[in-house]
């Protein structure tokens, strides 16, 4: 069992949780995910890294509640515990000196590239950042993204706070020099930031979270078109040349489930629940 | 007992085909008292046994059957454990028709001895009115051994390991032990609940068993030896799955059979909703192979619902890999074969799911080097055939991850680890393995006999280290 030591609710529905997990802590590198199982019935689920904290042995976790799993996380307290979390799975991204890095994040996965962006920074990269969400309410990590930047901006879906969408990431790349582009984020952002920067040649680099049983090469779910290849995002990524990747394919392979999805979630919303037990 | 009546084994008793085909029950129901006594009787006792060499374990045959027919049925089992930490596993799955059972001299005349239900009968005997575990003797050369991966080769090698006085702990990286056993092999041929009582005869015996550990992401071999460790046996299967690489095939309803038969097993997608995971399959099924992954891939489709089950494999009847009586039990359940066909290209749908396959007819040619005849395509005989759902039952390869993080450890270009046969020593020093890793994707048994005689030299290595160290300290 696996300890939860903190949790902190960072925007509506979108949550912060330190897990106790000393050994996957000591090793856990930014682009990493660990699967998580909450009980005996419940289905494995791929979550990226978010940060770790060697000393005091955990790993920190941001989701938002979207699936039949993230809301039962979502209940879940303080000194609550988590039956399985395996990792760090998956390889670690490519951390290199490159010179100038766009780092684009959108909800959620703000979080993990954060601390990807940390070790960025520290390899002596300057950073230029994004922080893009739904809506203002759903901007998570602003500060702490401005803090290790050299130039910030925020973006969101309906304008409500900074640029309206990422359109103006076109004119950005035009004016700035840019060595690097990181996006983490929903696939159709990353799929919208790999086309800004197609036509310019510019390395973007998509960090992916297909569907996974096991994260660790045995079930093939994960598999994803790269560069006319198929490649298991566990194995082979998750981070990858978003410029190679099939993202249409993609987002058909991220739906195959909704249909269940939404029975489960029903069941449990409405009729209070399936016995467990 | 009269010729006539020794010529034929008794029976084992089944789920009807209308029952069974709607749950994940067991099919087999197993042997009575009475029955196991029954068939024991028919053994004829030979004074130079060849059934022994048929087992990769070395089970003392003929004594096991001797003390069934003497209804001596505890001392029976302890006979099979002396070499078969697993036998209620073994009862079930090996393909005892190629192995013990194919050199039974009653096979010559008529039905060999019915040896994988006979050990069955005396484990279940066992289990219902629980196991005793004798205490460990305390050896002065205890090591600390790691072994990684929980399935048949790392139970076997653990349990011989403890056996002998040793202290280990088991690394797997799923959440439950067991390996191919829980994640493979389904509920109605090998009921989990059998598994774990095996895990838990071999936790008693002293194992430690530390689950969500991927040795090579979470620790390297190198770093298990820091840790202390003064050997280690790898048994990490062959779990990445084999797609075809054709057109079309990442499409939604196109399943690999790990990840079939993982939501099916592990994951016991077959209770959604109260299990969370969901599995979706249509109403025709195809499933491309045909080893024991494509039949129990199939026979756990119709479980699910599907109304049509095609197994669709290149080459015939014959040359099929898996066992006799998993063919025979699918078709009494009403699966459909289409030999001497693969596909080319999958078709989807404007939503993505695949709805079509398009397949080309083969014939056979010379053998190659498995000793099958090989199939060729005939050219201008594609045809295609409507389908919801594929299962791509065609192999799979071992789990590259510590081949790819370990110094020093030599590998094929399969993939597979390069050991010596009879002591399953690696080119690294203090590493051992055994299993599919090895050979690529075999049998349970087969698993076990390297993790057999993995444990053997691993126990030898630690013995010599521990005079040597001896050795030093008196000087």
């Amino acid at each position: 069992m696996y300890k939860i030591v903190a949790k902190r609710e960072l925007a509506p529905k979108i949550y912060l949780v330190g897990i106790n997990a000393e050994e996957v802590a000591k090793k856990a590198k930014p682009g990493q995910f660990v699967i998580l199982r909450l009980d005996e019935k419940g289905e494995r689920i791929p979550l990226t890294i978010a940060n770790r904290d060697v000393k005091k042995g955990t790993v920190t976790i941001v989701f938002h509640e979207v699936g039949n799993t993230t809301k039962k996380m979502g209940r879940l307290k303080e000194g609550d515990s988590i039956s399985d979390v395996v990792g760090p799975l998956g390889n670690p991204a490519e951390i290199d000196k490159y010179g100038r890095v766009l780092c684009v994040g959108g909800g959620v996965w703000v979080a993990p590239l954060y601390f990807e962006a940390l070790a960025l920074r520290e390899k002596g990269n300057k950073l230029v950042s994004v922080v893009a969400a739904r809506t203002k309410e759903h901007l998570i990590f602003e500060k702490e993204m401005k803090g290790i930047s050299d130039e910030f901006y925020v973006a969101t879906d309906d304008g409500s706070k900074g640029y309206k969408g990422l359109e103006f990431l076109k004119d950005l790349i035009k004016i700035q020099e840019i060595d690097r582009v990181i996006v983490m984020g929903p696939v159709v952002m990353m799929q919208t930031v790999a086309e800004i920067t197609r036509p310019y040649g510019l390395k973007t680099m998509v960090t992916l979270a297909p569907i996974m049983l096991d994260g660790m090469g045995m079930c093939g779910a994960c598999r994803v078109s790269v560069g006319g290849e198929t490649k298991f995002a566990c194995m082979d990524g998750p981070e990858f040349d978003g410029h190679l990747v099939d993202f249409e394919q993609l987002i058909h392979r991220q739906r195959l489930y909704l249909p269940e999805e939404r029975i489960s979630s029903m069941l449990r919303e409405k009729l209070g629940g399936v016995k467990r037990g | 007992m009269d010729k006539e009546k020794r010529k034929h084994a008794v029976p084992m008793p089944k789920q009807k085909v209308e029952d069974r085909i709607h749950h994940f029950n067991e099919v087999a129901l197993g042997y009575s008292a009475e029955q196991a006594v029954t068939e024991a009787q028919r053994c004829i006792q030979c004074p130079k046994p060849e059934c022994i060499q048929g087992c990769p374990v070395e089970v003392d045959i003929p004594a096991f059957i001797k003390e069934i027919r003497e209804k001596n049925f505890d001392e029976a089992v302890r006979r099979i454990k002396e070499d078969n930490s697993l036998p209620a596993i073994c009862g079930r799955v090996c393909p005892q028709e190629t192995q013990c059972q194919k050199f039974c001299v009653l096979g010559k005349k008529g039905e060999p001895m019915a040896i994988g239900r006979l050990e069955r009968f005396v484990a279940d005997y066992e289990r219902q009115k629980g196991v005793a575990v004798q205490p460990r003797s305390k050896s002065s050369t205890r090591g600390k051994v790691a072994v990684v991966g929980s399935g048949p080769a790392g139970l076997t090698a653990a349990a011989d390991l403890a056996k002998l006085g040793h202290e280990v702990v088991i690394f797997e990286a799923l959440h439950a032990p067991g390996g191919v056993l829980v994640y493979g092999i389904p509920e109605f041929r090998l009921p989990k609940k059998i598994v774990q009582a095996e895990v838990d005869y071999i936790k008693k015996l002293g194992v430690d068993v530390k689950n969500d550990h991927m040795i090579g992401r979470l620790h390297t071999i190198d770093e298990l030896f820091e840790r202390g460790f003064d050997a280690l046996f790898i048994g990490t299967g062959a779990g990445l799955p084999r797609f075809m690489k054709i057109p079309g095939e990442n499409s939604g309803g196109i399943y690999s059979a790990n990840e079939f038969l993982i939501r099916v097993n592990l994951m016991k997608a077959y209770m959604f909703p109260e299990y969370d995971t969901p599995i979706r399959v249509g109403k025709k099924v195809a499933v491309i192979g045909g080893g024991n992954s494509a039949m129990d891939s199939a026979r756990s489709a119709l479980r699910l619902g599907a109304e049509e089950i095609w197994i669709v494999y290149r080459r015939s009847r014959k040359e099929m890999p898996t066992r006799i009586e998993e063919v025979e039990n699918a078709e009494e359940e009403g699966i459909k074969f289409k030999f001497l066909a693969t596909p080319v290209r999958f078709l989807g749908d404007e939503s993505g799911w695949v709805k079509g396959m398009e397949c080309i007819s083969m014939r056979l040619g010379e053998p190659d080097e498995s000793g099958r005849r090989r199939p060729i395509p005939i050219e201008d005989s594609e045809f295609v055939m409507d389908v919801d759902t594929v299962v791509i039952a065609i192999g799979q390869t071992p789990n590259p991850m510590i081949q790819r993080t370990t110094k020093g450890l030599k590998t094929t270009r399969w993939g597979t680890i390069v050991v010596n046969e009879r002591t399953g020593k690696t080119s690294k020093k203090g590493v051992y393995a055994g299993g599919d890793v090895v050979s690529g994707a075999a049998t349970v048994i087969s698993a076990m006999g390297a993790g057999k005689r993995a444990a053997r030299s691993i126990h030898k290595l630690l013995m010599r280290k521990k005079k040597h160290a001896q050795s030093l300290r008196r000087k």
